[in-house]
């Protein structure tokens, strides 16, 4: 007899890894509109499985939190279940033994607490208070609604330039989109059910890329009606556009030299080519849209009175331009600066030489990583990182922390900035900072604490300081414009409150946000901007979408972008990312499971052909 | 074209041929449940599940297209065992009492479960769900029947245009309810019925009240009543298909002798309203016409009460357009208890009026309180009620419908011209107004068969048709539109300018009253043009054409009413359409002004 033995796997524990597996990828590609009283009972009755049996609670206890759950789904509940239900889960998280019952009873009564009103209406109506569930992932999540199927169908079946069109009916960036959208889309992707979701973003570049110049479609009869678009950015271009489609005249007011809003003075040229924007921007402007550059609204000749006065509607889409302070001593020494003014900067043309210098960059998002990798571009040095909390925690696409550490950037989080070090002339000298430690999660976001250890300081010659940018009104609040916790007070319809005619939409409503949910703003403004100037224009194309292949669609890999060699790319602002190859677009495309007519896609909510 | 293979069939079809369709070509037949063709499109019940070579997973029939050199199969075991394990599923959650149950025979359910060799012991648990459902609605929804095939739901959505019916729910207890958490009683519900006719089960039915007429408690067991019966023109084109009779057997004259049979002491005919409707419908039109000003145009017909419940909640701001006249059914109960009452010398609290219908709206029509206007106390009309509840009491009395004599219904109310017989169709209501019309404007009258031959709609693939005629100097301008998709489509076409009339009339269901929402149900058929040719024939075979003509008419006018919109007809054949309230639509028309 020996002492100890060894741990193999079974088969069985093998393929039970598997399924937890399979199981995580659907957890995390499932839609938040199902019934969340049903979606409870499931995972309770998972806990359930899980629990080894030793204890009341959790043994007996969770199974009748099941049968009361199940009765208020079958419609047997009355006034009394939902008190029992509360009672029973608060004696099992108090009373069990381990985390497998305790927490098994804490997600119940989070639901009670979070959707109180779902398990009202089951008990007292007998049906659910969610609506039917998206039944196309990537359509729903995708803040302009593009046809995303359908677009994918013609690249799979090379129509590009009808899979332009098809995207342009949405959303008129499509290059834009192909290169820098953040992708929503593929979060919901019911191809991760099987193994990863489609790469749409890459199947989007493949798209324009294979496309050609695709004009735009013709213009409706004028109406004789024009409206002021405030903001020449992404919003503010989109809602242009679909007004001149419809027949209304805009005339975009722009306070910068170029138009492109933040996808020019935010988005570095190594990540959106400037001439590969501008023929997002060209194919726009061909429909006859008035541009007005230099034009800062509320300052010299053009104020928002002027602007309701001589136009028949208004669309303010300013973006958010103002740069946010850390609040930190020497904050206003020379040598440190802004996200905004460094990457406006270079957005205008004006590369600064960073060479032999040392820069810090102060943030965690997706700006602070486009401030790295410029400054690495432009010949810096070094570059650091500095974050209060880790590096999982940074709300930066993980890529773009990952591409700015092979470019070289150095990764210096679990640190808050402290102070910054001037020399006797008043430049920067060195960024001091606190080491910190993770703490206690609080609203599922982790607070840091100091560590223990002594401030680090980290010499350097300028910092960049990226942790979020703010509104810049000139003056729209005098002229009645509502500005609620630093953003316009816009709604769903992109209405401004008791300011008739006037609309408002993007980040300068919903503070910085992604350029696709300011392009959504825009479209949503200019369909109703059309109905308050009496019309009902409809916004379609004639693009025939093929009929889904009936082929299998067996498990395979998905095929992600790839970058030029860090060593190479991190010395120019040339695009880094590498298009896909025909052979891989056409993979891609086909792993594409067309929820458009497989499931419920072909029922209820399923391809809307116009708006 | 495209070549492919079925059973080991070649057959070329047209491309973008469903699979299902291109196995007709080859003879084959594939079992559908959820598929309506053009409509409901949606592959949910997996009953036509084929194999297609090449190709892993089971394919479904009805929603997928051929393509060049495809080889597929609809009898390989793999096939029958997928349809019949999907059929038992639905059966363990349907309450199963075939005997009992109104669609024993139209159930398509049944048929398919009985082709697919299940045993009587199913292999799982039965559960089916129940739901509380106010019974005294004219549509009755029994979740236990329901198989969620949402073709309710397509149905009112791309036919009706309404979306009464939505997919509620989610997950397992995903299931068909009423849209927006409203309750039926609630909703905007035209009740015309469509979808209870493209029902495939019993999940949506018509309210029965034949047990009020035939029943141990019912009217005809009551010794003090009177039963007055009159049958719509639509009925008489449709009742035979529930005997498995053609209609030159199931004639409108068995009909009478059949109703006698059953019990009534008085056999008449909606035709005669009909006629009725016509001269004082039509009179209203040339009055609007004479004096137009501050009238708006079109007038709209107001005959089928599932349309005027869309007008009103639809586009509230149209309903002056509707005409006044009350609907055949409503005339016949008003002169039934007011000038039939006098003559037979009884109290109309004694009369029961029953009306048989083509039609589920019809019931909620009489429960109006403004439309009652014959006697105090008591309603013009007691009972409505569908083809397929008439044909339940043939049924019932075992009566041998082919066996019986032609027999003639009664007067004074029994007679109905040509004119008549077609308001059972899409433009004849139209039609039988113009000729009276034209009588009225030129004093003869015109060609029957051929004058207005362009109002007539049925079978035409247009939204709505329309002709323009000139009569003594006055143009009119005519549309005709059934379907209430279509209804919406024309109105919106009228609010926007696009079009102009002055005349519109407007039936809610597809067809018309042939096709409505009472009629005998066929799965995936729609006979409407069919029953229609019927009715057109009951015209041209009828010596009378011109309701002016209706003797029985001259007769009423003669003696009791004076003249048409008289100050009589105008108490006991007009209602005012905003006296009665209808639930408002969920979602409006963007250009309804309120």
């Amino acid at each position: 007899m020996s002492r100890l033995a060894l741990m193999t796997e079974s088969r069985a524990e093998t393929v039970v890894e598997g399924i937890y597996k399979d199981m995580e990828r659907r957890i995390a590609a499932s839609s938040s509109d199902v019934c969340p009283v049903d979606l409870t009972l499931a995972f309770l009755r998972m806990c359930h499985a899980q629990t080894c049996g030793k204890c009341v609670p959790c043994r007996v206890g969770l199974a009748q939190l099941g049968n009361l759950l199940e009765d208020v789904l079958n419609g047997r509940g009355d006034d009394t279940t939902l008190s029992k239900i509360e009672k029973l889960a608060h004696v099992i998280a108090e009373s069990a033994d381990c985390a497998i019952g305790f927490e098994a009873a804490k997600m119940v009564l989070k639901g009670l607490d979070g959707f109180r009103e779902d398990y009202i209406s089951h008990i007292e109506k007998h049906h659910c208070f969610a609506g039917t569930p998206m039944s196309i992932p990537c359509v729903g999540n995708c803040p302009a609604g593009v046809d995303i199927p359908g677009y994918i169908a013609l690249v799979g079946e090379g129509r590009y330039a009808d899979a332009v069109k098809l995207i342009r009916k949405d959303n008129p960036f499509p290059t834009a989109c192909a290169l820098i959208c953040e992708h929503p889309c593929e979060t919901r992707c019911r191809r991760t059910l099987l193994d990863a979701p489609v790469n749409i973003r890459g199947l989007k570049r493949a798209a324009v890329e294979g496309a050609g110049v695709v004009p735009a479609p013709e213009c409706a009869p004028s109406t004789g009606k024009r409206v002021a678009i405030v903001g020449g950015g992404p919003s503010g271009l989109s809602c242009a556009y679909y007004l001149q489609l419809m027949g209304h005249q805009c005339t975009v007011f722009e306070a910068h030299s170029k138009l492109g809003g933040m996808l020019i003075y935010g988005i570095p040229a190594y990540r959106l080519p400037r001439e590969r924007l501008q023929s997002d921007i060209d194919c726009i402007l061909s429909t006859g849209v008035e541009v007005k550059l230099n034009t800062k609204v509320g300052e010299g000749e053009y104020t928002m009175e002027k602007l309701r006065e001589e136009y028949d509607a208004v669309y303010i889409a300013i973006g958010a331009h103002a740069d946010k302070k850390v609040g930190i001593e020497g904050e206003d020494a020379e040598g440190v600066w802004s996200a905004v003014s460094f990457l406006g900067g270079i957005g205008d043309g004006n590369i600064p030489d960073l060479s032999g210098k040392k820069v810090c960059v102060i943030g965690g998002g997706n700006v602070a990583m486009d401030c790295t990798r410029s400054a690495i571009r432009c010949g810096a040095e070094s570059v650091s990182i500095v974050y209060r909390r880790r590096k999982e925690d940074m709300t930066a696409l993980p890529e773009e922390v990952d591409g700015a550490i092979a470019e070289g950037a150095i990764m210096v989080d679990l640190h808050a900035p402290l102070k910054i070090e001037t020399d006797e002339n008043g430049k920067v000298a060195a960024l001091w900072a606190t080491p910190y430690m993770p703490g206690l999660i609080k609203n599922g976001r982790m607070n840091p604490s100091p560590s223990g250890l002594p401030d680090k300081r980290i010499p350097c010659d300028v910092v960049l300081v990226a942790i979020g940018q703010g509104i810049d009104f000139y003056k729209l609040e005098s002229s009645g414009i509502p500005v609620v916790r630093g953003v316009i007070k816009g709604d769903d319809w992109t209405e401004v409150e008791n300011a008739p005619g006037v609309f408002a939409g993007g980040d300068c409503v919903t503070g910085p946000k992604t350029a696709i949910r300011a392009i959504a703003a825009g479209k949503v403004a200019a369909a109703n901007i059309d109905y308050y100037l009496g019309y009902n224009h409809t916004i379609t194309t004639d693009v025939e979408i093929p009929d889904p292949n009936l082929t299998d669609r067996p498990y395979c890999g998905k095929i992600n972008m790839s970058e030029r060699e860090p060593g190479e790319r991190r010395n120019d602002f040339e695009l880094m990312e590498i298009k896909m190859t025909e052979k891989e677009s056409c993979q891609e495309a086909s792993r594409c499971l067309r929820c458009d007519h497989f499931g419920c896609g072909i029922f209820k909510g399923g391809r809307k052909k116009q708006w | 074209m495209v070549n492919v293979t079925i059973n080991n069939t070649p057959v070329q079809v047209e491309e973008g041929t469903s699979i299902l369709d291109a196995a007709k070509v080859a003879g084959i037949n594939i079992p559908t449940l959820c598929f309506l063709k053009g409509i409901n499109e949606i592959g949910a019940c997996r009953a036509c599940i084929v194999e297609v070579e090449g190709i892993d997973r089971l394919v479904t029939a009805c929603d997928n297209v051929v393509s060049e050199g495809m080889v597929i199969h609809t009898d390989t075991a793999r096939v029958r065992e997928a349809r019949k394990t999907n059929i038992e599923l639905l059966l363990s959650q349907h309450r199963v009492n075939c005997p009992s149950c109104f669609r024993n025979g139209t159930c398509q359910l049944q048929k398919v479960a009985s082709t697919l060799r299940i045993s009587d012991t199913l292999s799982f648990k039965t559960e089916y769900p129940e739901d509380k459902w106010n019974d005294k609605l004219p549509i009755i929804r029994d979740e236990s029947k329901c198989i969620k095939c949402y073709r309710c739901v397509s149905v009112c959505q791309k036919v009706q245009s309404l979306g009464i019916w939505d997919m509620v729910g989610t997950g397992a207890h995903t299931t068909v309810g009423v849209s927006n958490h409203r309750s039926l009683e609630n909703a905007d519900c035209a009740f015309c019925g469509q979808c209870i006719t493209h029902c495939p089960t019993n999940a949506l039915h018509t309210r029965d009240d034949t047990e009020a007429i035939i029943g141990v408690n019912g009217v005809m067991n009551d010794k003090d009543k009177i039963t007055v019966v009159q049958v719509a023109p639509a009925v008489r084109a449709a009742w035979g298909e529930e005997f498995g009779l053609s209609p030159e057997v199931a004639t409108e004259k068995r009909l009478a002798a059949a109703l006698r049979r059953v019990g009534f002491n008085y056999v008449f005919d909606t035709n005669f309203s009909a006629d009725l409707t016509i001269m004082e419908e039509g009179t209203e039109f040339l009055e609007r016409m004479k004096h137009p000003e501050g009238k708006k145009f079109p007038m709209f017909t107001s005959c089928c009460p599932g349309w005027v419940r869309f007008l009103k909640s639809q586009y509230p701001d149209m309903v002056d357009q509707l005409s006044t006249a009350k609907s055949p059914q409503q005339m016949f109960g008003a002169v039934t208890k007011s000038y039939f009452a006098e003559k037979i010398g009884v109290d109309p609290e004694n009369i029961v009026c029953v009306s048989i219908m083509p039609c589920t709206a019809k019931k909620a029509e009489l429960d109006i309180p403004s439309i009652n206007d014959a006697a105090e106390g008591c309603k013009d009309v007691d009972f409505s009620l569908t083809t397929r509840e008439m044909c339940r009491m043939i049924k019932a009395d075992q009566i041998d419908v082919a066996a019986l004599p032609e027999e003639d219904f009664d007067s004074p109310l029994g007679t109905g011209t040509g004119a008549a017989v077609i308001f059972g169709t899409t433009g004849g209501v139209m039609e039988a107004a113009l000729r009276t019309c034209y009588y009225v404007l030129t004093g003869e009258n015109p060609d029957a068969d051929e004058t207005f031959k362009a109002v007539r709609a049925l079978g035409s693939d247009k939204p709505w048709i329309e002709a323009e005629y000139n009569v003594a100097g006055i143009t009119v301008k005519a549309a005709v539109v059934n379907g209430l998709g279509n209804a919406r489509r024309l109105i919106r076409a009228i609010r926007r300018g696009e079009v102009e009339y002055q005349f519109v009339e407007v039936m809610a269901c597809p067809g018309g009253c042939v096709g409505g929402g009472g009629q005998p149900i066929h799965y995936n058929e729609e006979r409407a043009a069919d029953r229609g040719q019927v009715l057109y024939n009951y015209d041209s075979a009828n010596t009378l054409r011109f309701s002016h003509e209706n003797p029985e008419i001259k007769a009423i006018y003669a003696d009791y009413l004076g003249e048409p919109c008289g100050e009589k007809s105008h108490h006991l054949l007009h209602t005012d359409h905003h006296a009665w309230d209808m639930p408002e639509a969920s979602v409006y028309d963007e250009d309804v002004v309120h």
